[in-house]
């Protein structure tokens, strides 16, 4: 009977266990011959990139990056003057780590870039990236595309609290001013 | 006392040497860059390895065996570095010149399997345990292929004595008391007639006095992989399926001190293949004609140069053999425990006996 031909054949002999033993060192010693030559750095898109087969491939990451794509969708970022605290992002965000709270302006308090009207004020706009999950639905429902992801995606802290962002470009005391004259304009309203 | 300062200090830099290289080493066969932060190339990566260490806590299981827990590394340590007592460094330099050498050499580092035991069953757990009992299993059927690979170099050189073993292999034969009189011959042969006493070099290493050693050396070397516990043979450590074996539960500086121990024991064997197989502290290069290079790079005995020279090229030939060990270590895959003890009884064993049989009747004709 013939053995199944697919099944590794075993003690095939001394000398190609050497051989194949002696093999594998030399591939060993070839990649060790190699370890003068390095990977460059250099994008995907880069004609170059995969004719790089030899040497080392690690990145010293701090010191070397490959460059993220422009429409890179990491870090968010607001852009204060374009908000319109409709609060849109907080509601559809996930895992909640967007916070908002607005006040009535008494009139209308300017125009955002692509027209829109502002009317609130924002005394809080905070986005805690350490529990952000970067799905990206906030910026899909932002009406004016003030909330953007950014191609930064480094950025760690060493204290986790830094991780909250403010966007607010309110202080408190402008917030309780604004709470004011609000409070002054219904007043008004009601007589 | 001082022997025993200086020889720690030099083993301790050694062994940090050993453990860079390996880290470089395994980078570069695996296409990484390996340790670069610390110093120029990462060079102090493992001085700051140690350090780390050393601060760390001494965590002793609270239901462990704390005396044995606590004295295993210590033993392990102790029954390695003990084998060093009788390593000759050069033809003037030697911590003792005991006669039975190798012998003892041999006997107390097998006490090196007390402490391992004393480690895995101390630590009350099952993987240690299991880590340990492979480890025993396999350093003591390994020191029989690696017992009689060394009892055939031995009965070639007729001596325990590793001094006398240097001198035999090298153009400094006369200058030991009691080897006045020999002579070596090409290949150990008296029939050929060729007198290489005078030649000294690569001539007169034991590999060529008795060619056959050369499979000896093979399979010592083979042996000394398994009792170092190093791949292909490092079943007792498995990171898959027994998370570091029998010092699991180790920290701090125990767990260097175990360390420490692995790597020293790397060192010790590759000196014992060295002084045995390939030379010892002499010269490779041997003397023709008016070139006198063995001469050259042996020096008068008795004096720094000589002293420097045999220094030199012991530890050259131990760093080739080290580098040897750490290149199989990131080739080769992980034996299997029935591999490994096949290995080791059907076909080490059976050799070793042959070439202990061949070594007899080559030291006839030697005569």
């Amino acid at each position: 009977m013939k053995k199944n031909s697919i099944s590794i054949e075993r003690n095939k002999g001394f000398w190609t266990a050497v051989h194949s033993l002696w093999s594998g060192l030399m591939l060993s010693l070839r990649h060790i011959k190699k370890a003068t030559k390095r990977r460059e750095q250099m994008y995907v898109s880069d004609p170059d990139y995969f004719t790089q087969k030899e040497g080392l491939v690690t990145l010293k990451y701090p010191y070397e990056t490959i460059p993220v794509p422009d429409n890179g969708r990491y870090r968010l970022h607001n852009e204060m003057d374009d908000c319109i605290v409709c609060d849109l992002c907080a509601k559809i965000c996930p895992v909640n780590c967007i916070e908002i709270e607005s006040i009535k302006a008494t009139e209308e308090i300017g125009i955002t870039s692509d027209g829109t009207k502002k009317r609130l004020y924002a005394p809080k706009f905070d986005i805690d990236m350490a529990k952000c999950c970067y799905c990206g639905l906030c910026t899909t429902v932002c009406p004016t595309d003030c909330l953007t992801m950014t191609k930064v995606y480094d950025f760690p802290e060493v204290d986790i609290k830094n991780m909250i962002y403010h966007f607010t470009d309110l202080t408190p005391e402008q917030a309780r001013e604004k709470q004011e004259l609000f409070k002054k304009q219904q007043a008004a309203k009601a007589k | 006392m001082l022997a025993l300062l200086i020889c720690i200090v030099v083993i301790l830099g050694l062994v940090i040497a050993l453990a860079y290289a390996e880290r470089k080493v395994a980078a570069f066969i695996q296409d990484r860059l390996g340790p670069t932060e610390v110093g120029p190339y990462g060079m102090f990566q493992a001085i700051m390895d140690v350090l780390k260490l050393l601060q760390k806590e001494d965590i002793v299981p609270a239901t462990a065996d704390k005396n044995l827990f606590r004295i295993a590394p210590i033993i392990i340590f102790a029954a390695v570095l003990a084998g060093f007592a009788v390593v000759p460094v050069s033809p003037d330099i030697i911590s003792s010149g005991a006669e039975v050498g190798i012998f003892f050499l041999l006997s107390i580092v097998s006490l090196d399997v007390i402490g391992l035991l004393m480690a895995g069953w101390g630590s009350n757990n099952k993987y240690a345990v299991l880590g340990a009992m492979r480890s025993v299993g396999q350093i003591v059927s390994y020191e029989i292929p690696a017992g009689l690979a060394i009892l055939s170099a031995v009965m070639i050189c007729q001596s325990l004595n590793l001094q006398e073993i240097s001198f035999q292999q090298g153009i400094l034969l006369h200058h030991f008391a009691g080897l006045e009189n020999e002579k070596n011959y090409l290949f150990g042969l008296k029939a050929l007639n060729v007198d290489v006493t005078a030649v000294g070099g690569i001539t007169t290493w034991n590999i060529i006095r008795m060619p056959f050693l050369l499979v000896s050396f093979v399979i010592y070397y083979i042996a000394s992989l398994a009792e170092c516990n190093r791949a292909p043979f490092d079943i007792p450590e498995a990171e898959s399926e027994l998370v570091a074996g029998f010092h699991v539960e180790y920290s701090g500086f125990r767990f260097a001190a175990l360390f420490l121990a692995e790597y020293t024991l790397m060192v010790l064997v590759c000196l014992v293949a060295t002084i045995l197989f390939l030379g010892s502290w002499n010269t490779p290069l041997p003397n023709m004609g008016p070139l006198k290079l063995a001469t050259w790079t042996t020096g008068t005995p008795g004096t720094i140069v000589a002293t420097s020279w045999g220094f030199f090229w012991l530890m050259s030939k131990v760093s080739i053999l080290l580098l040897s060990q750490i290149w199989l270590r990131w080739t080769y895959p992980r034996m299997r425990v029935d591999q490994l003890m096949q290995l080791c009884w059907k076909i080490l064993i059976p050799v070793s006996l042959g070439m202990v049989l061949l070594a007899g009747v080559w030291r006839l004709l030697m005569i």
